[in-house]
């Protein structure tokens, strides 16, 4: 294509995208000189477009995206996963690590003026949560109560010491709800739905379905002077390569996720007017591995295993298949979260240890030089698994056991492996930020379940392991649990239950003229009230 | 030019002679034998499983290491293009085969026997015409999930129905032939008739439709391949086309050689179809070729 065909072509897809953008764009007024960085409209991808915005009602990747600017929690967390201020401005843990107060803060107000106060968070956290959103069902239930001691002060009595809890105040694992709209209602089928109500700095404006979210500043917001952007539209655009343009041309200013395609990365990380981050994905910190069948043959050798981490190379993958996105995944623990143990023993790529565990292990080589032959079920979530999936068989090749793949639908890949019909497969998973809240649920043996994804489909049972992961979640003492966390690392790294490939990242693509847009472990699902746009 | 077509086509040489008369027929025929001999000669000239990543991924055409260039993962496009030949070829072939069988057993019959029979096959017959071939297939593939043999059923599945539409027309003209009359006088059972009578003498449209059923079953593996429905243990130049398509901006060269292997394949099994029907086809050769 020459040149001249290339720059009117993107002319053509700027004129079209501009006069998408203009009606709303007119809205806009310009910012008020309140601070130097008042004002300013920003414009980031949303995607897939989330069902709705009500946070206590839905916690799907996107949704939690565009509610975090409207609802909050009581805390948030920095990169190093500690808590910080934000509807609670202070809290205590009494020495037992069984009661937990937070004092509120005392002028946050919901959108439509009433007050939020400690019974808002008592109804959030015993009723609404309890009913609708499984994670926070699984951390409020161990609570013995939940009470209000005053207007601005909460307080939590656990039946016994939970390591992880104070995590269970992030936004998405825990959005403060409204009390005074949803007490007595029917939480899914109330009118109110539509038009989510919260306390963060941006207010429900406007929803064209299959096009864009809009969201305004919230001028009664409860920190002075924020936020400094006057509107957000989230914009819907389910083809991966539009989204791609839509950065190039500067017509979107952020996204995050899987929004831009593997194979895209480095095309835009050389843009020069977008910047690039994998930092605000900590609180997630999802580790991809090849998920194992130990109950089939030869699986069940644990020398089998080791065999594999050897002959796969995940420099490779992480270099040729997510084009440099990822970290080479050492253990169970990504290394982002708490408690990870750095001092494992190391799989280093190498065919020959691989080959001679496997000599040691009784697979000799067949007269066709094959030793074993397993079944590989790649993970039907596109393009990058499956070349995941073909690389996996050579790799396994090369060191005799000849892999056969087989594809499904994703349908297909649920209910295959939750029911333990399988050899090999791939999975990642989000780890939260605690060990206890996401990744014990992979390796005890009572979570072995079958028919349930995302438990211990493996069928790995280590009663040492199981007893390390139950008293490092019930203490909340941080150094005697990163000891228990350790030895449990050092087991599993040994026995490798599961096979790790990579602590994945994902990219943020942000315009260079928007600041802050990623300051804390929760990163694009943060409130937004301190980003700001400098103007030239 | 004109006299040479009056006269009728006979065999041996008559027949070869029509068909070089298609100038495009040779050049088909030519073009297919050697992506034949490259099938044949796909583990001599390149021994290496076409999955095994030779050369450093992303090599542009006339590397060293790789002629045509590998793709992201390292793999060699030539070898590839080489043992992806099979695939298709193979594909293309058995699938071809099966629908034959089924489209002109069931057409013999129904065109044979008529009546009730020939009704209740060709109302059997237009239920799979009404579904669009490519959407029932895709959808078979799917259920029954993809393998080699899967692939090669769902493509003669939706196939087979025109065949059988063509072979019960050509039965249909020759059941009240003097010659079929004359078997049926003789007692020859039905078994015969249709089996040493009728069918030997419909084998030319039948010949002819099935050469070119062969290219379509080639385009239509390679579109379930594209679409991630090819069997994923084999590699074939649907599915090339189809994993290169997300970086065809950095890489052209990935999905451009499959891409013409398919197009140059599938026009050589239709100008080699082409051929064949005017050296098996008296009426058409008799024309002219205008």
């Amino acid at each position: 294509m020459s040149n001249r065909l290339r720059h009117f072509r993107q002319t053509l897809t700027a004129a079209a995208l501009a006069a998408a953008l203009a009606a709303p764009l007119a809205l806009t007024v310009p910012g008020v000189a309140a601070a130097q960085e008042r004002g300013g409209t920003m414009n980031i991808i949303v995607q897939p477009e989330p069902p709705i915005l009500v946070l206590g009602l839905n916690q799907q990747g996107p949704t939690q995206t565009v509610a975090g600017k409207i609802y909050q929690g009581l805390l948030t967390f920095g990169f190093d996963l500690k808590p910080q201020p934000e509807l609670a401005e202070s809290w205590e843990v009494s020495p037992d690590g069984k009661v937990y107060t937070f004092k509120l803060v005392k002028n946050a107000k919901w959108h439509d003026g009433k007050p939020f106060t400690a019974h808002d968070v008592v109804f959030s956290t015993s009723k609404l949560l309890m009913e609708t959103h499984p994670r926070a069902r699984a951390t409020f239930s161990k609570c013995e109560k939940i009470e209000a001691l005053d207007d601005y002060t909460v307080q939590f009595t656990l039946k016994e010491p939970f390591g992880p809890f104070l995590q269970a105040f992030e936004v998405s694992s825990a959005p403060m709800m409204p009390k005074h709209i949803y007490e007595g209602t029917d939480f899914k089928a109330n009118p109110a739905n539509a038009t989510p109500i919260g306390t963060g700095p941006f207010k429900f404006k406007e929803w064209n379905k299959g096009s864009y979210i809009h969201l305004v500043r919230n001028d009664e917001y409860w920190k002075a002077g924020k936020p400094y952007l006057d509107d957000i539209y989230f914009r819907v655009i389910p083809d991966a390569a539009s989204r791609a343009v839509a950065v190039e041309q500067g017509t979107v200013q952020q996204t995050q996720f899987n929004d831009i395609e593997t194979f895209d990365v480095p095309r835009l990380k050389g843009l020069p007017n977008v910047e690039m981050t994998t930092k605000g994905y900590e609180f997630f910190a999802p580790l991809s591995w090849i998920e194992i069948n130990t109950r089939n043959k030869p699986l069940d050798d644990k020398r089998f295993r080791q065999a594999m981490m050897h002959a796969i190379d995940r420099k490779f993958i992480r270099d040729k298949i997510w084009f440099g996105l990822g970290r080479p995944a050492t253990g169970p623990v990504n290394s982002v979260t708490r408690f990870f143990e750095p001092n494992v023993k190391k799989y280093d790529f190498d065919p020959k240890k691989a080959e001679a565990l496997l000599e040691e292990a009784g697979y000799k080589k067949g007269a066709d030089g094959t030793r074993a032959k397993v079944r590989l079920l790649v993970m039907p979530y596109g393009e990058t698994w499956t070349r995941l999936g073909e690389y996996v068989k050579q790799a396994m090749k090369r060191v005799g056991v000849d892999v056969t793949l087989e594809t499904t639908d994703a349908a297909g890949w649920v209910n295959r492996v939750s029911n333990w019909d399988y050899d090999l497969s791939f999975n990642f998973v989000y780890q939260y930020g605690d060990p206890a809240l996401g990744v014990t649920r992979t390796y005890v043996s009572d979570n072995i379940r079958k028919g349930v994804m995302f438990s211990n489909t493996m069928g790995y049972s280590n009663p040492e392991v199981d007893k390390l992961f139950a008293q490092a979640a019930q203490t909340n003492k941080d150094e005697e649990r990163q000891q228990l966390y350790s030895a449990a690392q050092k087991i599993l790294v040994e026995d490798v239950p599961v096979a790790w490939l990579l602590e994945m990242e994902f990219p943020t693509f942000v315009d260079k003229r928007f600041k802050n847009a990623v300051t804390t472990a929760i990163g694009v699902n943060e409130s937004y009230d301190s980003v700001y746009m400098v103007k030239k | 030019m004109t006299a040479a077509t009056i006269a009728p086509a006979r065999k041996g040489s008559g027949f070869w002679g029509a068909f070089a008369r298609n100038k495009g027929a040779v050049i088909g025929l030519a073009f297919l034998t050697l992506i034949v001999l490259m099938a044949a000669f796909a583990d001599v000239l390149y021994p290496d499983s076409p999955w095994d990543m030779t050369a450093m991924p992303f090599q542009p055409p006339l590397s060293e290491d790789a002629l045509l260039g590998s793709d992201t993962l390292g793999r060699d496009i030539a070898a590839g293009i080489a043992h992806g030949a099979r695939v298709s070829l193979l594909i293309g072939l058995t699938s071809t085969a099966v629908a034959v069988l089924i489209g002109v057993f069931l057409g013999a019959v129904s065109g044979f026997y008529g009546g009730r029979v020939d009704d209740l096959v060709m109302r059997f017959t237009e239920l799979f015409q009404t579904i669009p071939n490519f959407v029932l297939a895709v959808v078979l593939v799917a259920i029954f999930t993809p393998s080699l043999t899967s692939i090669v059923l769902a493509i003669a599945i939706v196939s087979w129905p025109p065949l059988a539409r063509l072979a019960r027309g050509e039965f249909m003209s020759l059941r009240s032939r003097e010659f079929v009359h004359a078997a049926v006088t003789t007692g020859q059972s039905n078994m015969t008739i249709i089996w040493r009578q009728i069918l030997p003498n419909s084998l030319s449209p039948i010949i002819v439709s099935a050469s070119l059923m062969v290219a379509t079953a080639i385009l239509l593996e390679s579109s379930l391949s594209f679409l991630g429905l090819g069997d994923p243990n084999l590699m074939s130049w649907g599915y090339m086309v189809g994993a290169a398509r997300t970086v065809i901006r950095q890489a052209w060269w990935m999905s451009f050689f499959p891409g013409i292997a398919i197009l140059l394949t599938v026009l050589a099994l239709n100008l080699v179809g082409e051929g064949l029907n005017d050296a098996l086809n008296p009426k058409l050769a008799r024309k002219g070729r205008s």
